[in-house]
């Protein structure tokens, strides 16, 4: 287990070179590792600047950031799937399908246009993000839990609809937009796209997926537990109700992070969480942290596919990962069938 | 006293499920709840292990209220193993056993020497060891239900509720199961399904009837055609085993035409 994630530690900081010498512009990866390496406060003095200034220019100020971001949007957005599957106790949930993401930008897009949550001052597209991806969590596991019990039918349907209304608020929202900078900006965002990453999107994004990984290792056991049944897990020891709540704030805050800097990106809360079960099985200390690095990974290269394949021009990476990641989840829809 | 029940009571909404219920299970005692499909025997179980939240009455846990404990507290004296559940995830036999040693973890700790010798002797007794690496969807009806039983010998109580254990299982199966119950050697309550299982296993057996205890005593005392009619509304005829020496309860349906 260690050789795997230290094997995935080293897969990501690889990704991490290449993909940031990857581009319109490429730079070649030892040239890149060099620019990074001196910018490390020890090691600087080893490394003298042997590179041209537009190449550190879009290294450290444009491609570095971005494939950050990329690594903790990717993160993110696997871990919250992770989340939302123990809550729902089932592998088709998702911030993306059960309407979440959608939620987050309703709430941001009213924030973005309108400034109502301005009173949180810098936060303050995070904060409204997280707000409404909290709403769409708690309305769509009520909506489906039947005498107790999460009826999947039921829960689809009711992320269906919710994406629906949310999609159908945030148009109404940007329809009714005050300023066509604010609309303009807010349409390229909702695409979903890591274009326009600065050093400063990235911290509080990494602050959330650090504090809330250290919480789902912490009730790593409470997570295999509540995969068993609600009342199995209360019968192990585990206060069910508390875990609940713990596991939608949870995925309520990294989802409204990762979303108000990367707007909505789909599909990877259903993918990576599957890729890695079917590698290290169920038992969420495996999981967890192969499944942060694994979505790390795959957004950083999808995010690469997204500026190459119609260079110049860039693709949103939301187009890429639904293009993956919907044919995988309709697989997942007919395979389980039989399950339910 | 191991478990005292006084005068339980269970609403859905207003809808009253199970009524002013007492039981009473001594030390080391196999008490079997029967009673016909509805008659409240899950929702009894239920109440006890705190899936639902009674209306009323009282219940004592070696003479500690068991609703003042927590969950971690409660797990540590009461297993539970219900009926095989579908489970839409991938775990190995070992780690759902694993699963039993949950109340004994604070957050952040592994897994012990000594817990992996709990486990493994869990999965030796139930005979089960070689499967440990196996997933657990890929096994049969009773083998599940063994592994759910191994978990909860993992958790190390001495008092099981069982949820009709048996059920849907074949009767090699069924009488296995409860065997390594037996042996166990523990307190236990037991919702159970078959009459002639209750009567071969069971010390005591409280009959249940549209929610309310109709009678209760040894197998001998309960399992009389007279009630058995009363309960179920089939006629049987109740003797006692030469070889086994326990009740045997033949059913006589209307179909036979015996006088």
């Amino acid at each position: 287990m260690p050789a795997i994630i230290l094997l995935l530690i080293l897969a990501a900081v690889i990704s991490i070179i290449l993909a940031i010498g990857l581009g319109p512009v490429s730079v070649p990866p030892a040239t890149v590792a060099k620019i990074i390496g001196s910018k490390i406060p020890f090691c600087k003095d080893y490394f003298s600047p042997t590179w041209a200034k537009v190449d550190e220019n879009i290294v450290w100020g444009l491609r570095f950031p971005r494939v950050l971001l990329g690594m903790i949007v990717g993160s993110s957005l696997s871990v919250t799937g992770v989340a939302m599957q123990a809550l729902v106790r089932n592998h088709l949930a998702d911030p993306f399908i059960l309407g979440v993401s959608s939620g987050a930008s309703a709430t941001a897009t009213l924030g973005m246009l309108f400034g109502v949550f301005s009173f949180f001052g810098t936060y303050s597209l995070s904060i409204s993000a997280f707000i409404g991806a909290a709403i769409s969590i708690m309305i769509v596991y009520t909506i489906s839990r039947v005498r107790g019990r999460i009826n999947i039918p039921q829960l689809l349907l009711s992320g269906v609809a919710l994406s629906m209304i949310m999609d159908a608020i945030t148009r109404i929202i940007t329809l009714s937009a005050p300023n066509a900078l604010g609309l303009h900006n807010v349409t390229y965002w909702l695409s979903g796209s890591l274009a326009g990453a600065k050093w400063g999107y990235l911290t509080l994004p990494a602050a959330t997926i650090c504090l809330c990984m250290v919480i789902l290792m912490a009730n790593h056991r409470a997570l295999n537990a509540l995969l068993m049944g609600d009342e199995t897990a209360g019968t192990l020891g585990f206060n069910v109700g508390r875990l609940q709540k713990m596991l939608v704030l949870v995925s309520s805050l990294m989802a409204g992070t990762t979303i108000a800097v990367s707007g909505t990106v789909g599909f990877v809360g259903l993918m990576v969480p599957h890729i890695t079960r079917l590698f290290v099985g169920s038992d969420h200390k495996r999981v967890l942290p192969v499944c942060a690095l694994l979505g790390g990974i795959l957004v950083v290269w999808v995010d690469v596919a997204a500026r190459l394949i119609i260079a110049p021009e860039e693709l949103p990476l939301g187009v890429l990962t639904a293009i993956f990641g919907g044919p995988l989840f309709i697989w997942l829809l007919k395979r389980n069938t039989s399950k339910w | 006293m191991k478990l005292q029940v006084e005068n339980l009571s269970f609403a859905y909404d207003q809808e009253p499920v199970i009524e002013n219920i007492s039981i009473t299970v001594k030390k080391g005692e196999f008490v079997g709840l029967i009673g016909p499909n509805g008659s409240g025997k899950s929702t009894i179980l239920k109440n006890l292990y705190r899936a639902l939240q009674p209306k009323g009455g009282v219940v004592k846990l070696d003479g500690d209220d068991l609703f003042k404990l927590n969950y971690k507290q409660a797990a540590k004296k009461i297993g539970v193993v219900g009926q095989e559940n579908s489970l839409p995830f991938d775990f190995t036999v070992e780690e759902i056993v694993a699963m039993g040693r949950s109340p004994y973890k604070k957050i952040f700790d592994g897994d012990t020497l000594e817990d992996k010798e709990i486990i493994n002797k869990s999965l030796a007794y139930m005979g089960i060891a070689e499967m440990a690496k196996r997933n657990y969807l890929h096994l049969s009806g009773g083998e599940k239900q063994r592994v759910l039983l191994a978990r909860a010998i993992a958790q190390q109580t001495d008092f099981l509720l069982l949820d009709e254990p048996t059920n849907h299982l074949d009767i090699g199966y069924q009488i296995q199961i409860l065997d390594f119950v037996k042996n166990l050697k523990v307190t236990v309550l037991a919702a159970l399904h078959d009459l002639n299982l209750a009567a071969m296993y069971c010390n005591r057996l409280y009959v249940l009837k549209n929610g309310c205890i109709y009678k209760s005593g040894t197998p001998e005392e309960v399992l009389t055609p007279e009630i058995i009619y009363d309960v179920y509304g089939i006629r049987a005829d109740v003797s006692v085993h030469p070889v086994t020496k326990k009740l045997t309860i033949t059913f006589l349906p209307g179909s036979l035409n015996i006088n």
